[in-house]
């Protein structure tokens, strides 16, 4: 019979299996209900996000003919965990147009770099492939198991012109990513030109695709049938004010030169033409070859890379003599009857370059660029109210002088415009004087005389330069210079206060430059042009040549700006440059190929490519 | 002689029921666990769970056979099965190594065509049964050491054969429920005790020895438990006895020379090793001394054990690094002493991770990330419970806990209920052999214990373990039914 005396024992064993279920049970209470950081591990498991990059707007020209667009380039990705047996790797090389040798260094180099997890995760094997690159690849992608084609997308441009101003995009930096959280690793954003200023308008909004990952890293599909997924938004679209035939012409014009031509539609602000000599074709800062021409660009003495119409100060010489003369006339120390004598080359303190009659009234002044003329206007200007004790009187006028000329957008950067990296250009201030003169009493107006013919202290930038024609063309504003078209910017209308006769008069100068002055041999046939050269000394190196202009006088619907470093004569340099300009903007066309031509292969700079 | 009525009316309907029960559930997990994008049918044989599905069907069918077949066929043919076996699991790996090599370092499955078969699985059945015949003999006497000579050799022969030719480390220590069995049937409490005792310090020694320990000089945790230990057993077995006085005295003995060491420890190093060496080495002086006095017996088993306690406090960390490398990493791992997030962790991680991520209602039946994207490896073997832990949540966990207690209790009771030694032993040993598959495999799964790989039973994948297990199962339900027949 069965042995009772360890009846008890049963309980023993019944208690060790009703503990160890308890324990179980507490161990998962806390585990499933309590414990919430296992719900996240296993999210970042499974859950692969990946970006869906939006495509980034298209950027025209104001006529609509389109500028930039985006390009589709391939990544090929490999999964070394996924080749198998059958893989043929020769004729995957051969697709491809690489070696053997060339893949099974890339493969070792993944290896290198990811360790034990490289056979599992997905491997970047070639980059940035063209379209032609693909397609044999595209075809037979079936036979390689484990590889993977990404499409992502590159700018690409129509023309080869504009490239400052349009810029390039890059990949972010780490100090983008920590300042924006939108960016990560990888992504590309505008570094410079239009695509930095409109960065945020033309990027669109990334999408996530939320995909379902094994534990081997190999998709198995999309999460919850894509209902989580957020769709990308494109970019947005921008058309520029750039006229891009205008801008072409600029740049073929330059060739050979350094300088800059900017061109303004008075009446509206919008900027028609931003050409910077040298410059580069904008297709090569796109993909791989990036890096290796951006260097080339860095490196090139010529500073490419600098937009000259924003970013370099000049001198304005005598284009200077227009501002002048508005606010002399607006100061009414000056009227366009005055007579002032000169004494050609032997004018004191500021000796003339052209040879003209004396005494000259203030037409004529303009006309022939009379350099004394403005000095006495300048002076008379400054000396209104004598100098009074401790120069006080002479500093007020001063400091209206240079509010004046700075109300008519020169010395100061357009700080609500859209144009990127802008210089500010100088009109000098009290206190800039009074610290090189160390004193208040130690300048004078004629200390400051160069001043008064657009050399000495006084720098401005070339879309200064071209606004300050602007402002005259309009006779007493401008529309802050800008180069969104959609952004209608008509509201930020800067007000000299002068008088409109004033600006008539020098208007009228500007056109007797271009009748009988020194831009007479590039007038057009049937439009009224007004113009003024300049041709600023540079020390130790030739002169700077500069025009401004302004067409059709009556009702101004272009003003522009030429510089042209180390020329020489304004007129032969820059005012045939200028006035071609004018002809294509409002011609549509230019009739005198052979003046394009001759100014086209005079090639002044050699190192300029 | 019994008709087919009387059996249908004397079988244990309740046990049944809940094995219907597990394996059906068992096998919407399996289908879960291996459920991926492309799959669709549940019955496609090309899968775990249409080859599961089979399994069932097969196993159905070997529980009909074994509930018509005479009760008496099991207790006959016990001794002949298990010699037959034992030959058989030693030509398992030598097959093993000739035709296939092993699998996942493992010698103990035979492939013939498509289908393993693992013969491991099937000799707990078989041992039962061997064990059950032999200690239901009438001269059989459990209280002497020199008849337990055999059953201890019918339970570490397959055992051995397992662990050291088959190199299935797992399933050799399920045989270790037989020892829960001989307890019930009266082997001495102090055996279990003692080995339990020892496994504890064995694994304190090997977390704590190695580490420097606060105070500087000494390795606490060890000094600690042994001597802790040494005084809650000689407390235990003491003090109801007459010997209360001198317990007391070297407990207290014990303590004031540890306050004394630690007060001098402020402004001299002592030496700890050797305090605890010298306390442990009085111990069993006293211990021997008195056990000759009083000519007990107990007390030479006791001070056999202070011995054996100290040398194993001294020779743990020695003996443990001489262990397979991946065997002592997972033990590293769940005592916390060494992280592998990538390597051995990974299994424990991933599987706390899925289970976690279930919540209190669960994912719902197929939408298990973790699950169907295979981060759990083994998910529809070995790690099954992740699949009902993330699909089911906290309920579905709950459930098969409680099914699993409800069928185990039914288990002692029926075998208590049994009226000849030979179905109460066997019945004991099914029940055991469930409670160290459930307590292993939840254990191990839920990280508390190092990863061993054995199946949860009617839940995880595996043809030869689902039959086996039946097997062994249905013996003891045709055994109770039969039990008023043998009256």
């Amino acid at each position: 019979m069965i042995n009772e005396t360890y009846y008890k024992r049963r309980y023993v064993i019944t208690s060790i299996i009703i503990v160890a279920v308890i324990i179980f049970l507490i161990e998962l209470f806390w585990l499933q209900i309590i414990d919430q950081s296992t719900k996240d591990k296993a999210d970042s498991n499974a859950l692969l996000k990946q970006t869906i990059y939006p495509s980034r707007g298209l950027i025209y020209d104001r006529n609509g003919e389109l500028l930039v667009f985006n390009q589709p380039i391939y990544d090929v990705t490999l999964i070394c965990n996924e080749m198998d047996k059958n893989f043929d790797t020769l004729n995957f090389c051969a697709t491809l147009g690489i070696s053997r040798a060339d893949f099974e260094e890339r493969i070792s180099e993944n290896i290198k770099k990811h360790g034990k997890y490289a056979k599992y995760t997905s491997q970047l094997f070639a980059t940035q492939l063209s379209n032609e690159d693909i397609a044999p690849l595209q075809q037979t992608l079936y036979k390689y198991p484990g590889v993977s084609i990404r499409k992502r997308t590159l700018r690409d441009y129509t023309y080869s012109s504009a490239a400052q101003v349009l810029g390039s995009i890059g990949e972010v930096s780490q100090k983008t990513i920590d300042n924006d959280n939108y960016y990560s690793v990888g992504d590309y954003a505008g570094r410079d030109g239009i695509e930095l200023t409109y960065e945020k308008y033309l990027r669109g909004e990334k999408g996530i695709e939320i995909l379902l990952r094994d534990s081997k890293g190999r998709i198995q599909g999309s999460y919850n049938d894509g209902e989580d997924d957020i769709a990308p938004v494109s970019g947005g679209n921008l058309q520029l004010t750039l006229d891009i035939q205008l801008q072409i012409l600029a740049e073929y014009l330059l060739h050979g030169k350094i300088g800059s031509v900017v061109a303004i539609e008075p009446r509206t602000g919008e900027i028609l033409a931003l050409a910077s000599s040298p410059t580069w074709n904008p297709k090569l800062l796109v993909g791989k070859t990036r890096s290796k021409h951006y260097n080339e660009l860095m490196n090139d003495p010529t500073k490419p890379l600098l937009n000259r119409s924003t970013q370099a100060m000049y001198p304005p010489g005598s284009t200077f003599k227009t501002a002048q003369a508005v606010v002399c006339l607006e100061n009414n120390t000056l009227s366009v009857n005055t007579f002032y004598p000169c004494n050609g080359r032997a004018s004191v303190p500021i000796a003339c370059t052209h040879s003209h009659g004396s005494p000259v009234n203030l037409l004529s002044a303009i006309e022939q660029s009379c350099n004394p003329y403005f000095w006495y206007a300048y002076r008379d200007f400054l000396e209104k109210n004598d100098y009074g004790s401790n120069n006080e009187n002479f500093r007020k006028q001063y400091q209206l002088w240079r509010d004046m000329i700075m109300s008519m957008g020169l010395g100061k950067t357009f700080s609500d415009s859209d144009v990127p990296t802008q210089k500010g250009g100088s009109i000098p201030s009290i206190q800039f004087y009074d610290k090189i003169y160390k004193g208040k009493n130690n300048w004078k107006a004629k200390t400051i005389r160069s001043n008064s013919i657009g050399q000495g202290e006084v720098l401005v930038t070339p879309l200064q330069l071209c606004n300050m024609a602007a402002t005259i063309a309009n006779e007493g504003y401008y529309i802050t210079p800008h180069l969104n078209k959609a952004d209608s910017m008509l509201e930020h209308r800067h007000n000299t206060g002068f008088q409109q006769k004033h600006f008539k008069i020098v208007k009228e100068g500007m056109e007797r430059v271009m009748e009988y002055g020194t831009g007479r041999y590039y007038k057009l046939d049937s439009i009224r042009v007004g113009g003024k050269t300049g041709t600023a000394q540079v020390q130790g190196k030739q002169d700077h040549a500069l025009f401004i202009g302004i067409a059709p006088l009556d009702e101004p619907q272009i003003a522009v700006a030429v510089v042209v470093e180390n020329a020489g004569f304004g007129a032969t340099w820059a005012a045939p440059i200028g006035s071609l300009i004018i002809e294509q903007y409002l011609t549509d066309t230019v009739r005198r190929t052979y003046l394009k031509e001759r100014m086209h292969n005079s090639i002044l700079n050699p190192n300029v490519k | 002689m019994a008709n087919r009525g009387n059996i249908l009316s004397s079988i244990d309907w309740l046990t049944i029921a809940l094995y219907l029960i597990m394996i059906f559930f068992g096998w919407v997990n399996i289908y879960g666990a291996t459920y991926n994008f492309e799959q669709t049918s549940m019955v496609n044989l090309s899968n775990p769970a249409g080859k599961q599905f089979m399994w069932i069907g097969v196993s159905l069918v070997i529980a009909i056979t074994i509930l018509i077949i005479d009760y008496k066929t099991y207790d006959f043919f016990a001794y002949a099965i298990y010699i037959f076996w034992i030959l058989v699991l030693i030509a398992t790996p030598i097959i093993a190594a000739k035709t296939h090599g092993d699998i996942k370092g493992s010698l103990s499955w035979i492939k013939i065509r498509t289908i393993s078969f693992q013969p491991a699985e099937w000799a707990k059945f078989i041992t039962a049964l061997c064990l059950a015949k032999w200690m239901s003999r009438y001269d059989f006497k459990i209280t002497d050491w020199r008849s337990m000579v055999v059953p201890l050799g019918i339970i570490c022969i397959p055992m051995f054969i397992i662990m050291v030719l088959q190199k299935e480390t797992g399933t050799a220590l399920v045989f270790a429920a037989f020892f829960l069995v001989l307890y019930r049937e009266g082997m001495s409490g102090y055996i279990i005790a003692g080995v339990i005792a020892f496994a504890l310090l064995f694994i304190i020694s090997i977390k704590y020895m190695p580490a420097a320990l606060p105070l500087g000089s000494g390795n606490w945790g060890i000094i600690l438990s042994c001597t802790g230990l040494y005084i809650v057993i000689l407390t235990l077995i003491l003090f109801k006895e007459y010997l209360k006085l001198q317990t007391i005295i070297i407990a207290s003995v014990i303590a004031a020379t540890y306050a004394i060491s630690t007060l001098l420890s402020i402004w001299i190093k002592v030496n700890f090793t050797i305090v605890s060496a010298c306390l442990i080495g009085g111990c069993i002086i006293f211990l021997i001394i008195e056990a000759i006095y009083l000519r007990r017996k107990s007390l030479i088993i006791l001070s056999l054990f202070t011995i054996l306690t100290a040398a194993s406090c001294f020779s743990s960390s020695k003996i443990f690094s001489h262990l397979p490398d991946h065997q002592r990493k997972r033990v590293e791992v769940t005592l916390k002493m060494r992280q592998d997030p990538s390597g051995v962790e990974y299994n424990t991680i991933q599987a706390k991770i899925a289970i976690g991520s279930g919540g209190f209602t669960g994912k719902g039946y197929l939408h298990g990330t973790q699950t169907t994207l295979n981060f759990v490896p083994e998910q529809h073997t070995d790690f099954i419970f992740c699949t009902v832990g993330e699909e089911f949540g906290f309920i579905g966990t709950f459930g098969v806990l409680i099914v699993y207690l409800i069928f185990i209790l039914r288990l002692i009771q029926l075998s208590e209920r049994q009226k000849d030694m030979f179905s109460q032993i066997y019945g004991y040993s099914v029940t055991c052999i469930f409670i160290i598959h459930l307590i292993i495999n939840i254990g191990m799964v839920l990280g508390l214990l190092p990863v061993i790989g054995i199946p949860l039973p009617f839940y995880s994948y595996g043809g030869s373990s689902l039959m086996g297990f039946t097997i062994l199962l249905f013996i003891f339900i045709k055994l109770d039914s039969s039990r008023v027949e043998k009256l």
